[in-house]
């Protein structure tokens, strides 16, 4: 996982609330076996209405993404991180966040940013023209024009995404607490700690 | 030693925690993994490149779904027949190669037991009460009616779990979503659990573990609990439980994987002491009442746009909020709906019956039920009743199901998820309704520009027969 500490560029002024998974990726690109080459389905039926900002030549590349309240709610594919990262983005900043979602974009290195609307409203109206500055680091959003928002992470995943740590290699790490923990399970709980192996 | 009272779900989380981190995040141990074909390819993918292995092979169960055709599967000669969709089939044969590779049961897709992984796991007994178990499918949250803590992941945490057979995971907020009294007669648990999404809202439940709890709940089928639990992430929630009772236990006995012998009689004893204790409190509370209550279809493209049956399609302005407003507007518009419209007006080509919230073998009784000795309306087009596994099928043709529904001219197929997501042949044609026992209507769901209107299987197979939106209480008999 590429570490992320900063993220300075273009923000795609969306917007839009409660956008689900299927809006960011429609169920007909989840039919592929590998990560990659999904930024092209991503919000594909938006990119067919007149004036969206995903085909604004201005936005092609940018690293964030605003949006409204509720972004990624619906199903738990992780193709919708996979797509946001293929078309190059780092950062999705809006109100609020699909618990899944988050969960998601977290694990594959994309920063989400929680503010206040009216936060939100203000960085709509930046992006318009000028580029968003977001520091992980001081956790803050900052703008040309001197604006600057204070945002909340988990410390745990802050320390992660700033030293691009895979999470998976992180938990192999406790192994030892593992087995610990699965000795205790099959005298406690037996019936959970084992399958029947004559099952069909 | 006398304890703070907890929840079912803080009961069960405690008993799960592994290792807690100094910022509160846990890992928790999982008991039961669910594998499907579409996101597992990267997970496995991973592990091969990482150059790891399976922990607990024994506890993860494969089985192909989500691309299945429901059309035959194996020819006259008992060969098996080709998948036509390229991308479809490389899916499935990735999980079928994958499985054993990693040493993991799978169920084939020409096996009996094969079906969608939701109604595989409680009707293997495989998944049990106060287990953690998880799959990366959001409605995995289904399992919480066998008593379970189940919720979807992501394919990473799926490699995850995998390797280490762990999550981290921080503790949810419990909320309380009580009905007591009785349901009407005619009220299914699905009405119940859209009108439960309608309440809350699509966001309400986020943050959230909920328990199912009154009476409603005590008197219900696992089945009914099973579809009640299912859509709990469309009110936000990541799971939702209800406490394993004696209904529980009845339904679990015998199942293949359930436990046996001493382990059955240690397995009661720990299921009965992890209800919700007296005087334990909840983060939040719903209370709603069970008479309140109506068969319930939605108008618009999310989960939380409800509606009794009785009513009328809502004008945008009803609704207080502004971006509520805005949304009501643009669902009206890809629903083509005016509003005012009575929901009976409205005219339906095509019904779908089946999905992890409504493919079980009381469901496709229910729509049998209305479905026996009428026959579909001249204007539905397409009627498909697709059951959750191999062994509903083998069950409702035992009853005779089968007959009832190709002789009132819906379809009998082959077990999958069809439909609720059109990743396979079956989708609903652009512009056209479907009267749907899915869980999900937003845009495109069902097909590109298909309009999903979500009901109970009783409500879809009256819409088959009147072909429009009906109150199924008008059709049959329905006894107290
Ligand atoms: S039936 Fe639908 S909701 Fe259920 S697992 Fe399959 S696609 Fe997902």
């Amino acid at each position: 996982m590429e570490p992320i500490s900063h993220v300075n560029g273009a923000a795609i002024p969306f917007g839009r609330k409660n956008v689900d998974t299927d809006v960011i990726i429609p169920a007909h690109w989840l039919k592929t076996i590998s990560r990659e080459g999904l930024g092209q389905g991503a919000f594909e039926a938006v990119k067919t209405e007149d004036g969206n900002v995903f085909v604004d030549p201005q936005y092609e590349g940018a690293p964030i993404l605003i949006a409204g309240d509720n972004f990624g709610c619906g199903s738990s594919r992780e193709h919708a991180a996979w797509a946001l990262l293929d078309m190059g983005l780092k950062c999705v900043i809006a109100p609020s966040f699909s618990d899944i979602f988050s969960g998601n974009a977290f694990k594959n290195g994309i920063l989400t940013v929680a503010l206040p609307q009216e936060a939100i409203d203000r960085l709509m109206e930046v992006a318009q023209t000028d580029p968003i500055d977001v520091d992980l680091e001081t956790q803050t959003v900052t703008t040309p024009f001197q604006d600057r928002y204070a945002f909340e992470i988990d410390s745990f995943r802050k320390h992660c995404l700033l030293n691009g740590l895979d999470e998976v290699g992180l938990t192999l790490g406790k192994v030892g607490k593992i087995a610990e923990y699965e000795d205790k399970a099959a005298s406690g709980l037996p019936f959970l700690a084992k399958t029947v192996a004559s099952a069909a | 030693m006398t304890e703070n009272p907890r929840t079912l779900y803080e009961k069960i989380w405690d008993a799960h925690v592994v290792d807690r981190q100094e910022d509160g995040t846990c890992l928790v141990y999982i008991d039961r993994h669910l594998v499907h074909e579409v996101t597992s390819p990267q997970a496995f993918e991973g592990l091969r490149v990482a150059g790891r292995k399976v922990r607990r092979p024994d506890l993860t169960l494969a089985v192909p779904d989500h691309n299945l055709p429901t059309t035959a599967r194996i020819d006259a000669d008992g060969k098996e027949l080709p998948i036509a969709d390229p991308q479809s089939a490389q899916q499935l044969s990735a999980l079928k190669a994958n499985a054993p590779d990693f040493g993991i049961r799978y169920i084939d897709a020409t096996d009996r037991e094969q079906g969608i992984v939701h109604v595989v796991g409680p009707e293997q007994g495989f998944s049990l009460p106060g287990a953690t178990i998880v799959c990366g499918d959001s409605h995995t949250a289904c399992h919480g009616g066998i008593g379970a803590l189940a919720f979807g992941i992501g394919t990473t945490e799926v490699e995850h779990v995998l390797a280490s057979q762990t999550l981290l995971l921080r503790q949810s907020k419990t909320m309380e979503v009580r009905v007591d009294g009785d349901l009407s007669p005619g009220v299914t648990p699905k009405d119940l659990i859209l009108h439960i999404v309608g309440v809350i809202g699509t966001a309400g439940g986020t943050g959230y573990v909920i328990e199912y709890r009154g009476s409603v709940f005590e008197k219900m089928s696992v089945e009914g609990r099973l579809t009640v639990c299912n859509m709990s992430i469309e009110g936000g929630a990541r799971a939702g439980i209800v406490a394993p009772d004696e209904t529980t236990f009845e339904y679990l006995k015998g199942r293949p994987y359930a436990p046996k012998g001493e382990d059955w009689d240690k397995a009661i004893a720990w299921w009965k002491s992890i209800a919700t204790d007296p005087g334990a409190s909840f983060d939040k509370s719903v209370v709603i009442d069970a008479a309140d209550i109506q068969p319930t279809v939605t108008w618009g493209t999310s989960p939380e746009d409800t509606v009794a049956i009785g009513g009328v399609v809502p004008s945008p302005e009803s609704f207080a909020d502004a971006s509520k407003q805005q949304a009501a507007k643009v669902s009206l518009e890809y629903m083509g709906l005016e509003p005012g419209t009575k929901l009976t007006d409205v005219e339906v080509e095509n019904i779908f019956i089946g999905s992890c919230t409504n493919s079980r073998i009381e469901d496709i009784r229910a729509a049998a039920k209305v479905l026996k000795g009428r026959k579909k309306a001249a204007n539905v087009k397409w009627a498909i009743v697709v059951p959750g596994s191999g062994l509903v099928k083998q069950q409702a043709e035992a009853e005779g199901l089968d007959r009832i529904i190709t002789d009132a001219g819906l379809e009998w197929r082959e077990p999958g998820c069809s439909a609720c997501l059109a990743m396979n042949p079956d989708k609903v044609p652009a512009g056209e309704r479907c009267a749907s026992t899915s869980n999900r209507n937003f845009t495109g769901r069902q097909g590109p520009g298909s309009r999903t209107h979500l009901m109970s299987p009783a409500m879809a197979a009256a819409v088959a027969i009147t072909g429009r939106l009906t109150d199924v209480r008008d059709l049959v008999e329905i006894q107290a």
